[in-house]
């Protein structure tokens, strides 16, 4: 094993995550390696010390006392208050909650490509990852697409609907390229990817992944997810709004 | 956020998330400071947390409550970070490991020696609170929060293989920085 290798994997055998054999060769190595034995100890050290101070936090009273009104307790929560919540709530939120969504898409393969967009959402959040063309201006992202995918990905001004545009960009979904247009409602970024689909038009169905909300549909010959932090109801504001002005738009 | 969220749909569920999720405070809150810096904005982090998990309570499938919790925290963080449009979250290009300075030099004090010295608290919170922002979450995630690299890749969602550089190459630095406020103390 070189030096290299063990700078690396000696972490792996302080924090307790290496198997046997590897164990072994890290220890081997170390054994004969003053530079790798010295750093081996010193790191070991260092673990140490910082377990023996208390580097972390008590979460402060006025957080737990938040947290305590604002949710429900098993004695509180009766069917009755859950009822109420539901009505209250959108159909969306009934659906979610009924757990009815579950059965819609259960397929890994699915699940695997909602990870993506998800992937790709968060990516994007990134420094210069958001857009690759910045316009407000449908008539100028639309036609940057032209060339850069095997579809022409329709982009629809919103903004009288409450939602910005912001640009668009090449993004990857299940190995293909996709275009993902991007839009913004307050502080929050939509991100809505468009690869060629297959099939009748779908109605929208709602998932979420790591906390985040994903709209997906068919329309036209293509696949749509707009993924983004808002809620649920407002992303699917978004959606019924997106859907309804390509519908127009396109006089079918 | 006024009144109570009512999502999730079985009553039984929602009683659980009381006893799974609390619990997890003090380290949620932990990660929250670290990631963003300061007490307020922390607790607001760690708040929309917990309301947005209770929200999304009903897709919890198990069994870790912990890193599901932490999953949802950097995103919020992450956010928040955004807002501004800046978009700015890494504050250092993470790969390659272009040349790491060296850990120790063999010519100068044992660093062990310095290092058992004295650390105290606010010193090595300072430390890793002044770590480029992928160095330190691994860094919390592992030291503080105590996760398995595992666990650690699902939650910034990357390869173990990058767990393990990101952190071999956090724990550097910090122990770089750490000799230099020894020697800051000591000259002082």
């Amino acid at each position: 094993m070189k030096c290299e290798e063990a700078s690396v994997l000696l972490h792996a055998l302080i924090d307790g995550e290496l198997d046997a054999g590897h164990a072994r060769e890290v220890e081997a190595h170390a054994a004969s390696c003053a530079k790798c034995a010295a750093e081996l100890r010193a790191f070991r050290q260092m673990r140490d010390a910082l377990s023996a101070v208390p580097v972390g936090y008590a979460a402060p009273q006025s957080l737990r006392a938040k947290l305590d009104r604002a949710l429900p307790t098993r004695a509180r929560a009766s069917r009755r208050e859950v009822l109420k919540g539901f009505t209250a709530g959108s159909a969306a939120t009934a659906i979610a909650a009924s757990g009815l969504f579950l059965m819609v898409m259960r397929k890994d393969d699915q699940q695997r490509i909602l990870n993506e967009t998800v992937s790709a959402h968060l990516r994007s959040l990134q420094a210069d990852h958001l857009t690759d063309v910045q316009s407000s201006d449908q008539h100028t992202v639309k036609p940057w697409f032209n060339g850069r995918l095997d579809v022409a990905p329709p982009v629809v001004d919103l903004t009288a609907q409450g939602f910005t545009l912001l640009g668009g960009r090449l993004d990857y979904i299940n190995g293909r390229a996709a275009a993902a247009i991007v839009y913004r409602r307050r502080v929050h970024v939509i991100n809505l990817f468009v690869t060629q689909g297959a099939g009748p038009d779908r109605a929208t169905t709602v998932q979420t992944v790591q906390g985040l909300n994903i709209w997906l549909w068919n329309q036209q010959g293509l696949n749509f997810w707009a993924v983004s932090d808002i809620n649920a109801d407002e992303l699917q504001e978004f959606s019924e709004k997106f859907r309804t002005a390509l519908h127009a738009n396109n006089g079918t | 956020m006024a009144g109570r969220a009512t999502n999730p749909s079985d009553e039984g569920k929602v009683g659980q998330f009381r006893d799974l999720a609390l619990p997890h405070l003090d380290q949620v809150y932990t990660l929250a400071r670290y990631l963003m810096g300061n007490a307020s904005e922390a607790e607001d982090a760690a708040q929309e947390c917990y309301l947005r998990a209770f929200r999304h309570f009903d897709s919890y499938r198990g069994p870790a409550m912990k890193p599901w919790l932490f999953a949802i925290l950097r995103n919020v963080c992450r956010y928040a970070h955004a807002k501004n449009f800046g978009l700015v979250f890494t504050d250092v290009p993470v790969e390659p490991d272009d040349g790491v300075a060296p850990v120790w030099s063999s010519d100068s004090e044992t660093p062990e020696h310095i290092m058992l010295r004295r650390h105290d608290t606010e010193t090595m919170r300072r430390l890793i609170a002044d770590l480029p922002a992928d160095y330190r979450e691994v860094i919390v995630l592992r030291e503080i929060n105590d996760l398995s690299y595992r666990d650690i890749a699902a939650i910034i969602d990357s390869p173990v293989g990058t767990v393990m550089s990101r952190l071999s190459r956090a724990r550097a630095m910090l122990r770089n920085a750490w000799i230099a406020a020894e020697g800051e103390e000591i000259r002082t």
